[in-house]
């Protein structure tokens, strides 16, 4: 929701950045304030999950030009596990699988790293316990998930709950979701998306990214931004995002084109 | 995030220092004046000169072997003092009595005696360099029969004891280091436990090489008579020298009818420096021989140090429905090279075996797992089931495994299964993603791979291995 008292958390400014030596993003602009859920859609290839994990600090990206400010600091100043203590948050597309590591044991010090980089007590296994379970039912997750190792064996609609669940742990100033709707049914969908809901306030901003209107009919964004070859393209309301669907990215595109040729 | 590893990687050996006490050396070399002296030196009975000269004579006729995974210049032998003694009191009645510079030593190596002592209920029977300085708990081990004391105090307190079960394992012929190790050992461990006595502790020995250039011949024997059980623990930490230190013990385990040894151990000797200047040579014989019947000997190994590591805990599973385990973790990082693995020989009826093996190779170490499963004619309904995971952290190391099975009765089940995984930074990506750092993130991997191996270790032993674990490795991967 947008409101008056909002304070900015992520300022992209001219960001360009490459992977392999080939340029992905290209002199992109982004703007997110507090209390904010903003969409961004584009085709395959567009850059958008790019766009995430070079905000999340992947070492496979490397940043050529631009700056990003994060609640007024310069975000490429933080290692990546410094970026996460500091409450930027990313929901994997892929959440990797870590064997043998159990889920529990991952999520309880990812957790008390994180509170212990704010201030805030440490919780021990026992208390945790209780803590995490109040969690999992936001999500209708089974607690035999807090047995199984980090996301192996998981169906796709489970890792992304583990996803959300990790976001609702660490209560992050930023999420930023990329492609969470891929490979959840309906039913899961509905529940992610309600988890999602539940997590968002006034001081925390979430940035959604995906290929599809259908997410935003549970999740609805105050912001819809097209993105196309490395850049913000166009930015509109939560209608684009029903209008993308209707009539296709290369609508924008086109549109985009005839714009420019008229600048 | 390469750098933060790489730093982490070459982090110096932790318990690297010298202990500056005056030692009683032998001059360099070997032939059979040596071992007279040594044999003199402890004032041995002339069964035990026997023994040690047989040896050498064997010794003579055997070459070094070759079929192990490990390069290294070949070790001058005459190059080695084989007797080195640390110049006090030769006997201590309590802790007070010992050197202060030797209790200092524990205190850097984080064993305050004392404590451990006190905490854990473990009786320590230190050996620093080759002569046993003092033996704890050993009263109290006493009342319930048990004789727990260095090979030394053993030959003279009870040779008839040591005369019947020396070298029935391992015999004086058995390899090139065994039979170096039976014609030259100094000291070592020795272990009792009569007809139906429980162990009421842990017992545990801490090794330390001290002097340069000083061979260690260690050489220990455990024996658990019918319905006796032990759990005896091993631990080893060595100081860092830029010349290698070879260390050839020998190790023989016998349970008889109904008994149970359980042997651990935690080895972090000096593995030389990241370009594989200096570090121990460990050739270690340890074998178990399950002797009577339903006995039990189980081997859990946590192996980080050395230069290399050529050590195969085996057992020979003689008595009916008798069982064998080895649990094992290989470490190598820098430019270690560990050969490790097991043998199990079935030979009695129904006998069992189970072998869970896991290596991690890091930097440009070479990491290989060896074992034989043999079962024989007379095995009938043996069965043997081996695990062997490998794990694999950065581009340059190696990890390799050589199973050797032979099943010569059809009633026989042998089951191996073999994995090899990597730590990739997509892996650790997501740990920082959560605000998990490299080290924080490797060190919990890898206690996820090992872990089946670690809850065979004694709670002390597990905690320690833990720790020594994220010291040998957090952040090796590149």
């Amino acid at each position: 929701m947008i409101h008056k008292d909002s304070k900015p958390i992520l300022e992209v400014r001219g960001l360009c950045a490459t992977v392999n030596g080939i340029e992905i993003l290209k002199d992109l602009d982004f703007t997110v304030r507090s209390g904010e859920v903003h969409a961004i859609m584009g085709p395959n290839g567009s850059g958008k999950s790019t766009f995430a994990k070079v905000l999340a600090g992947h070492t496979a990206y490397e940043v050529t030009a631009g700056s990003v400010l994060f609640e007024g600091n310069n975000l490429f100043e933080l290692e990546p596990d410094e970026r996460a203590r500091a409450g930027v948050f990313l929901a994997f597309q892929y959440p990797i699988e870590i064997p043998g590591v159990a889920n529990s044991q991952f999520l309880r010090l990812s957790y008390n790293t994180v509170q212990a980089q704010r201030g805030h007590e440490e919780l021990d296994p026992l208390e945790f316990d209780d803590f995490v379970r109040e969690k999992m039912k936001l999500l209708e997750m089974s607690p035999n998930f807090l047995d199984r190792s980090v996301n192996e064996g998981f169906s796709g609609g489970e890792k992304k709950r583990n996803e959300i669940l990790q976001m609702a742990l660490l209560d992050p100033r930023l999420a930023i979701l990329d492609e969470t709707d891929s490979g959840l049914d309906i039913d899961a969908l509905r529940v992610v998306s309600e988890g999602v809901n539940q997590l968002a306030n006034k001081d925390n901003a979430i940035v959604l990214v995906t290929h599809y209107q259908r997410l935003l009919n549970y999740i609805v964004p105050d912001f819809v931004h097209v993105m196309e070859a490395g850049r913000i393209i166009k930015t509109g309301g939560k209608e684009l995002a029903v209008e993308l669907e209707s009539r296709g990215y290369d609508w924008v595109g086109v549109e985009n084109k005839a714009t420019m040729a008229l600048s | 995030m390469s750098q933060v590893l790489q730093n982490l990687v070459n982090r110096p050996y932790k318990h690297g220092f010298i202990t500056d006490i005056e030692s009683d050396v032998a001059p360099k070399g070997l032939d059979e004046d040596t071992i007279r002296m040594i044999s003199a030196k402890k004032s041995e009975p002339d069964w035990l000169l026997e023994f040690r000269l047989k040896s050498y004579q064997a010794w003579l006729k055997m070459a070094e072997p070759e079929w192990a995974n490990v390069h290294y210049p070949k070790i001058d032998l005459q190059a080695i003092s084989y007797y080195a003694a640390p110049k006090q009191k030769p006997k201590l009645n309590s802790m007070d009595e010992v050197d202060p510079e030797l209790l200092r030593t524990f205190e850097k190596l984080g064993v305050p005696l004392h404590e451990r002592m006190a905490l854990a209920g473990v009786a320590v029977d230190v050996v620093f360099d080759s002569v046993s300085v003092a033996t704890t708990y050993k009263a109290k081990l006493a009342e319930v029969g048990i004789i727990f004391c260095s090979m030394s105090e053993a030959v003279t307190e009870h040779p008839e004891l040591v005369q019947k079960y020396l070298g029935t394992v391992v015999p004086t012929g058995d390899n090139y280091f065994a039979a170096l190790n039976s014609a030259v050992f100094t000291d070592g461990s020795f272990c009792f436990i009569p007809k139906g006595v429980k162990c009421p502790m842990d017992l545990s020995t801490y090794f330390r090489i001290n002097t340069e250039e000083t061979g260690q011949f260690e050489r220990t024997l455990i024996i658990a008579e019918e319905g006796a059980s032990v759990s005896y623990l091993e631990g080893c930490t060595a100081p860092a020298f830029s010349s290698n230190q070879l260390h050839a013990a020998v190790v023989e385990l016998v349970a008889l009818d109904n008994a149970d040894i359980k042997y651990s151990t935690v080895q972090n000797w000096y593995a030389g420096d990241e370009k594989g200047v200096g570090g121990v040579y460990n050739f270690v014989t340890k074998r178990g021989l399950a002797k009577g019947v339903n006995s039990r000997i189980s081997w859990t190994q946590v192996e980080t140090g050395s230069a290399i590591t050529w050590k195969y805990p085996s057992v020979i599973l003689r008595g009916d429905n008798s069982v064998g385990e080895f649990y094992s973790v290989a470490v190598t990082n820098h430019l270690q090279q560990a050969d490790t693995g097991t043998k199990m020989i079935h030979l009695g009826k129904n006998t069992r075996s189970t072998i869970v093996s896991k290596g991690i190779s890091a930097g440009r170490s070479n990491n290989s797992y060896r074992g034989l499963v043999k079962i024989t004619p007379p095995a009938d309904g043996a069965r043997n089931y081996s695990q062997c995971d490998s794990m694999l952290i950065g581009e340059q190391s190696g990890a390799h495994t050589f199973p050797y099975i032979q099943v010569r009765n059809n009633s026989a089940q042998v089951e191996h299964e073999a994995s090899t995984s990597k730590i990739g930074e997509d892996q650790l990506f997501y740990f920082a993603q959560r605000g998990i750092d490299a080290e924080a993130a490797v060190s919990m991997i890898i206690n996820g791979f090992c872990k089946d191996v670690f809850q065979q270790l004694p709670m002390e032993f597990a905690v320690e291995a833990t720790q020594l674990l994220g010291l040998k490795l957090e952040g090796s991967v590149g």
